[in-house]
């Protein structure tokens, strides 16, 4: 009975937004259903994209000039703004301190046990595309690279949530 | 009840299985339940993890998603300090 529940248990996220926040709401989500036994689909597109690169700082990632530019303002994890009162970068150090100091999981603490718990991460390749990102550019956990048809199918029959 | 404690009296006797400890007091949504099912996936079947927990939101949790994940509750248990809790879990 228990493992027949299990099947259903499904949640797919798109992961559009590379904010600090978003993200955070991304991962908290993420985890929280993996540990209670929830398969869990990470779809990485756009500015989500961010979030998985190996080079968590500005780093000029991306193949050609344009794509290079967008990656050094873009940034990864470590650099991704608040989406509201992010105050040219201070609000997100504010947030990890308030957090730190409250005990509530920092980004890349939820990142770090989403990947301990074997969340499937996948990326868009079309974003990639326009952003001149490859595989290789992502941390190693990224299962796959993907685009809507195959998204679709991963998500059937469980929820889908666009963060 | 009485189905826990039965379960909880045959393992204690066996006393060859591993026993872990969990201390998740100071953590919160989403990490009390994610660092106790990240704990329990590093364990072997029939290992005990106990977990200190408090009162509240984990206290409701932590217990009921494992037995939804089809871990074996065994007790749980106030401590000496009011508000927080033992809690054993068998895998």
């Amino acid at each position: 009975m228990a493992e027949e529940k299990q099947i259903t248990k499904k949640l797919s996220i798109i992961a559009f937004s590379g904010d600090f926040d978003k993200l955070t709401a991304v991962f908290t989500l993420a985890t929280g259903a993996a540990a209670t036994g929830y398969e869990v689909n990470l779809f990485f597109t756009f500015w989500g994209l961010d979030a998985i690169k190996i080079k968590q700082g500005r780093s000029p990632v991306g193949k050609g000039f344009l794509p290079k530019v967008f990656g050094i303002f873009m940034g990864g994890l470590k650099s991704a703004p608040v989406s509201r009162l992010n105050f040219a970068g201070i609000s997100p150090k504010i947030f990890r301190y308030l957090m730190r100091k409250n005990n509530v999981a920092v980004l890349e603490e939820l990142v770090d046990a989403a990947k301990q718990l074997g969340i499937n991460f996948y990326a868009c390749e079309m974003a990639m595309h326009i952003l001149g990102l490859q595989k290789s550019d992502f941390i190693p956990e990224i299962k796959d690279v993907l685009g809507v048809a195959t998204f679709l199918q991963l998500s059937e029959g469980g929820q889908t949530l666009f963060i | 009840m009485a189905n826990i404690d039965n379960t909880y009296a045959a393992k204690s006797s066996s006393g060859d299985l591993g026993v872990y400890y969990l201390d998740i007091t100071k953590e919160h949504c989403p990490m009390t339940f994610v660092k106790t099912k990240i704990e329990l996936n590093k364990l072997q079947k029939g290992d005990i993890l106990n977990v200190r927990l408090t009162e509240g939101e984990p206290l409701e949790n932590v217990p009921k998603s494992a037995k939804e994940q089809g871990f074996n509750v065994l007790s749980v248990k106030e401590t000496d300090t009011k508000g927080i809790y033992n809690i054993e879990i068998e895998k």
